[in-house]
C-alpha cells in the first residue's frame, strides 16, 4: 500500500534532510471571522511609539522621510519630536529634501537627537543655521536620482523609513491620494518615497486616512510595510505648490519664458514625439504656455512630459498635446488629482525617474529639459543650492540628473536679481557641471555652450539674440560692479555628491 | 514705453523688452516730494545705463512749474534724445522749451542735439495741433494724452474711443502735414488685452506711427498689429529693388508687375520695410 501513513517514515526522513518540521494538521485552526471585519484591522496598525519600539530603532541609526508635501509636511517634525521624547540620540536623518517648515529640527540638532543629515536641499532657518556651522558633521547633498540609487545600492542604508501617505489600508498599501470619503490630504506621486519603502530595513506608513483593504491603486505595497500609524494629519495639501499656480504677470519672467520657448522650438529637437520636462517657478511654468502655442501652431505632439508635474502639463496632456505624464512628484493639487484619475498619468520612483545607473530611468529618454538656476558661470556650471550670500537656500533636485541625461538642457536665469548678478565668473557651489548645460537664457541674451555649435547655428538662423556668456558676465559686472567676497570660514558644512556618487564640491560655513 | 523716473529697477530693465522708445517720466508719475531725486536718478540713468539703440525720451514738468527748467537742464546735459512736453496748448510753449534747450546746449556745446515731442492733452491743444507741430524744427512728433483731454471735453474714455476720434484724426493730419510722427495715447487696463488690441488696430488704421504703452506686456500686441504682412514685405522689397535698378539706369518712372510705381508707392514700400525691420521680421543685413 502507499497511503500517507505508509509514507510517514519517508516524509520524516525528507524533512530531516531538508532541516524542516513535519506538517501537523491538528495545529491548523481556520479563521471564520467574516472577512469584511478583517479588512478593517490588522496587527500592523499601531501607535507611532509602538511602531518605533517594534522597529528596533537604536541610537546612531538612519531614519528616512519624503518631502512630497513640501511646505505642508507634518511627518518629519512629528516623528522627530516623538523620537526626541523617547530619548533617541545621534540619529542620521535622510530625507528626500528639507524645507522652511522643518525649522524645529534646529532644536533637535542642538540636543543631539539628529547628528547627521542627508538631503537634496535645505531652506529657511534650518538652512541658515547649518550654513553658519550648526552641525558637527557636514550635510550630504544628493540629487533625486542619486539618492534613489544610493538607497538601492546600499550606500545610503536606511534602518527605518517613516513615510507619510494620504491613504493606506491596514496592511500598508499606501498612496499619495485617497479615494475615500474621509480623504484629508493629497500629495499625488510618492516617487521619492519608493526607494525608501522598498529598501529600508523597516518601513512605517503614517496616514491620515485609514481605508478598507485593498487600497487601490497604491504606490507603496503592503509587502514593503511593517507598520501603519494613523495620525490626524500628514500634511497640508494647499502648500505642495509654493503659491497658487497661475500665469505669471512678471514681464521679465514672460520675456525669459518666450525666449526659452523659442530656443526649444528652434533647437532641432522640437518634432513629433519629443519629450520634455520643465522645472517649477514662474518662468519655467510660463515656458509650457508658450511651447503649447508652438505645438498647436506646428501640429507637434510630445510623447511624454516628465518630472515634477504641474497643472500646466496636465492641461497640455488633456488637450492631447502630451501623450503621457511621468510623475515623480506632483507640484500642485491639479497634478495630484490627475495622477489619481488618469491612467496615462503614471507615477515613478526616484530610480525610475533619474538614476544614472538605472537603464530604464525616464531621464535617459528625455529630449528637452528647462531648468532654473541661482547662478550660472562662464563655464556654464550651475548652482541651484547655495545663494550668492553663501547661505544654503535651495535644492539640487533633479537638476544635474536631467541636465546630464537630456539631449538638450536649457537654463532660464535672469542676469540680475535686484543687485545680485546671476551670471558670474565662478559659481559659489558647483551643482550641475557645465559640460551638461547646453543653453543659458537671460533677459540680455542667450548663451550657447561652445560644445554645441550646431545648436548655436540653429538659434542664430532663427534670429535669436545669441551672445557669448563672458559678455553676459561682463554686462552684469558693468551694471552691478564686483560684489565683495563672501565671508566663508574654514569649516565644511556641506558635501555635494555628483550623481555618480563621487564628491564634487564642499560648502564652507559662512561667518556673518 | 512709459517708465516712472523714480523707479531705478524699472529704469534699468526697460531696455530688455525691446521698446522702440523709452520715456522716463518726471511729471505725473513722480510726486512733488520726489521731483528732485527723480531728476537726479533720470540724469544718471541716461548717463550710465546702456540702452543700446533705444530712443530715449524724458517727459519733463511744464515750464510754469518750479521743476521744468531744472528738468531740461538735467536731461539735456545727460544726452537725452527727445524731450516730451506735457499738456502743450500753443506753439509759444514749444518755442519757450526750445529756448531753454538751446541755452543748455550752447553751454555744453552740442547745439541742435535735442528733439522735442509735444503731448496734446486739451481741446485748445487739438485746435492748435498744426501750429504746435511746426513750432520748431526740433519737433519730431506730437502725441495724444487722452485722460486730460477727455476730462477737458467733459466726458470719459470709452472702450470704443469715439470721444477721441476728432483729436486723433486732427493730430495725425497735423503731424503728416508737418512731416513728423503721430503717437497715440496709453491704454491702462492691463487685464484687457483684447480691447487694447482693438484700439491699436484702430489707431493704426487712422494713420498713427505708434502707440504709447505702460507695460512691457503691451509691446507684443503693438508689434503684431503694426508688423507688416509677409505679402506686403515681399511686394515692398520688389518695389525698392526696382527703384534702385531704375536709378542706376537714370530712369524716373518704373513699373512693377505692370503697375506704374510713383513716389507715394515708394514711400509706402520704404515704410513697410522699416516697420518689418523694427518688428524683427526681417534683418537690415538681409536687404541688399
Amino acid at each position: 500500500m502507499n497511503t500517507i501513513k505508509d509514507r510517514a517514515a519517508l516524509i520524516a526522513e525528507a524533512a530531516k534532510k531538508m532541516n524542516k518540521e513535519v506538517y501537523n494538521d491538528s495545529e491548523v485552526k481556520k479563521n471564520i471571522t467574516p472577512r469584511h471585519e478583517l479588512q478593517r484591522k490588522s496587527s500592523k496598525v499601531v501607535t507611532l511609539e509602538e511602531a518605533i519600539k517594534k522597529s528596533g530603532l537604536k541610537n546612531g541609526m538612519t531614519i528616512s522621510f519624503h518631502h512630497h508635501f513640501r511646505g505642508g509636511d507634518k511627518v518629519i517634525n512629528m516623528v522627530v519630536a516623538k523620537l526626541a521624547e523617547m530619548g533617541f540620540k545621534d540619529l542620521h536623518l535622510a530625507s528626500s529634501s528639507l524645507i522652511d517648515v522643518h525649522e524645529p529640527l534646529i532644536e533637535h540638532i542642538r540636543n543631539g537627537v539628529i547628528t547627521q543629515i542627508s538631503t537634496s536641499g535645505l531652506r529657511g532657518a534650518l538652512a541658515n543655521e547649518i550654513s553658519h556651522g550648526l552641525m558637527k558633521e557636514p550635510v550630504v547633498f544628493r540629487s533625486h536620482g542619486s539618492r534613489g540609487y544610493a538607497i538601492k545600492s546600499g550606500e545610503l542604508h536606511i534602518d527605518v523609513a517613516f513615510l507619510g501617505a494620504s491613504s493606506s489600508d491596514p496592511l500598508g498599501n499606501a498612496a499619495g491620494f485617497s479615494t475615500s470619503e474621509n480623504a484629508k490630504s493629497i500629495c499625488g506621486s510618492l516617487g521619492y518615497a519608493l526607494p525608501d519603502a522598498k529598501y529600508a530595513d523597516h518601513t512605517i506608513i503614517l496616514t491620515d486616512d485609514l481605508v478598507d483593504y485593498p487600497n487601490q491603486h497604491n504606490a507603496i505595497s503592503e509587502a514593503d510595510v511593517e507598520f501603519v500609524v494613523v495620525v490626524d494629519s500628514v500634511g497640508d495639501s494647499s502648500k505642495i505648490s509654493s503659491g497658487a499656480i497661475r500665469d505669471t504677470k512678471n514681464p521679465r519672467d514672460i520675456l525669459l519664458a518666450k525666449q526659452a520657448a523659442k530656443v526649444v522650438m528652434n533647437s532641432g529637437y522640437f518634432e513629433n514625439g519629443f519629450s520634455l520636462q520643465t522645472g517649477s517657478g514662474g518662468a519655467s511654468l510660463a515656458v509650457t504656455k508658450y511651447l503649447r502655442q508652438g505645438m498647436i501652431d506646428k501640429g507637434i505632439k510630445a510623447s511624454f512630459a516628465l518630472g515634477g508635474i504641474t497643472s500646466h502639463m496636465v492641461k497640455l496632456h488633456q488637450e492631447g498635446l502630451i501623450g503621457r505624464l511621468i510623475d515623480v512628484q506632483s507640484f500642485d493639487k491639479v497634478a495630484a488629482e490627475s495622477l489619481m484619475n488618469d491612467p496615462l498619468h503614471k507615477s515613478v520612483s526616484a530610480n525610475e525617474y533619474a538614476a544614472m545607473l538605472e537603464p530604464g530611468s525616464a531621464t535617459h529618454f528625455l529630449d528637452v529639459v528647462i531648468l532654473s538656476a541661482l547662478e550660472v558661470d562662464v563655464n556654464f556650471n550651475v548652482n541651484v543650492l547655495v545663494g550668492s550670500d553663501g547661505i544654503i537656500r535651495g535644492a539640487i533636485g533633479g537638476h544635474p540628473d536631467t541636465a546630464a541625461d537630456s539631449a538638450l538642457s536649457v537654463i532660464v536665469c535672469p542676469l540680475l536679481r535686484g543687485r545680485i548678478p546671476c551670471v558670474v565668473d565662478e559659481v559659489t557651489t558647483l551643482i550641475t557641471p557645465g559640460s551638461n548645460v547646453d543653453v543659458v537664457v537671460t533677459e540680455y541674451g542667450i548663451a550657447v555652450n561652445p560644445k554645441r555649435p550646431e545648436i548655436k547655428e540653429r538659434l542664430l538662423a532663427a534670429g535669436l539674440n545669441i551672445v557669448d556668456i563672458h559678455e553676459l558676465a561682463e554686462k552684469a559686472r558693468s551694471i552691478i560692479g564686483n560684489p565683495a567676497p563672501l565671508p566663508f570660514g574654514d569649516k565644511v558644512v556641506g558635501i555635494v555628491l555628483n550623481r555618480d556618487g563621487s564628491v564634487q564640491d564642499v560648502i564652507k560655513n559662512i561667518t556673518e | 514705453m512709459f517708465v516712472p523716473g523714480n523707479n531705478p529697477g524699472m529704469m534699468q530693465d526697460a531696455f530688455i523688452y525691446g521698446p522702440d522708445s523709452i520715456m522716463l517720466d518726471l511729471e505725473d508719475s513722480v510726486t512733488m516730494a520726489e521731483k528732485d531725486t527723480a531728476r537726479l536718478l533720470v540724469h544718471n540713468a541716461l548717463k550710465t545705463i546702456d540702452y543700446g539703440n533705444t530712443e530715449m525720451v524724458v517727459r519733463i514738468n511744464p515750464l510754469n512749474t518750479p521743476y521744468g527748467k531744472k528738468d531740461i537742464e538735467a536731461v539735456v546735459k545727460a544726452g537725452v534724445h527727445v524731450i516730451r512736453m506735457p499738456k502743450t496748448e500753443t506753439a509759444d510753449e514749444v518755442r519757450e522749451v526750445e529756448a531753454e534747450i538751446e541755452k543748455v546746449e550752447r553751454e555744453i556745446g552740442c547745439l541742435g542735439r535735442t528733439q522735442i515731442m509735444a503731448a496734446i492733452e486739451s481741446t485748445l491743444g487739438v485746435i492748435n495741433a498744426y501750429d504746435i507741430a511746426v513750432a520748431s524744427k526740433r519737433m519730431m512728433g506730437i502725441a495724444l494724452g487722452a485722460e486730460d483731454y477727455s476730462a477737458n471735453l467733459k466726458t470719459q474714455r470709452s472702450p470704443e474711443g469715439m470721444e477721441l476720434l476728432l483729436a486723433r484724426q486732427t493730430i495725425v493730419v497735423a503731424a503728416r502735414a508737418a512731416g513728423i510722427d503721430a503717437l497715440d495715447t496709453v491704454y491702462s487696463n492691463l487685464n484687457d488685452m483684447e480691447t487694447f488690441r482693438k484700439e491699436v488696430e484702430l489707431i493704426k488704421q487712422l494713420g498713427f506711427d505708434g502707440k504709447s504703452i505702460i507695460n512691457p506686456r503691451q509691446i507684443e500686441v503693438v508689434n503684431e498689429v503694426f508688423a507688416p504682412k509677409e505679402k506686403d514685405i515681399q511686394k515692398s522689397l520688389t518695389i525698392l529693388a526696382a527703384i534702385k535698378e531704375a536709378e542706376k539706369r537714370g530712369s524716373g518712372v518704373i513699373a512693377v508687375n505692370g503697375k506704374m510705381v510713383d513716389r507715394p508707392v515708394v514711400i509706402r514700400a520704404q515704410r513697410t520695410i522699416d516697420l518689418a525691420i523694427a518688428s524683427g521680421i526681417i534683418k537690415k543685413e538681409d536687404i541688399a
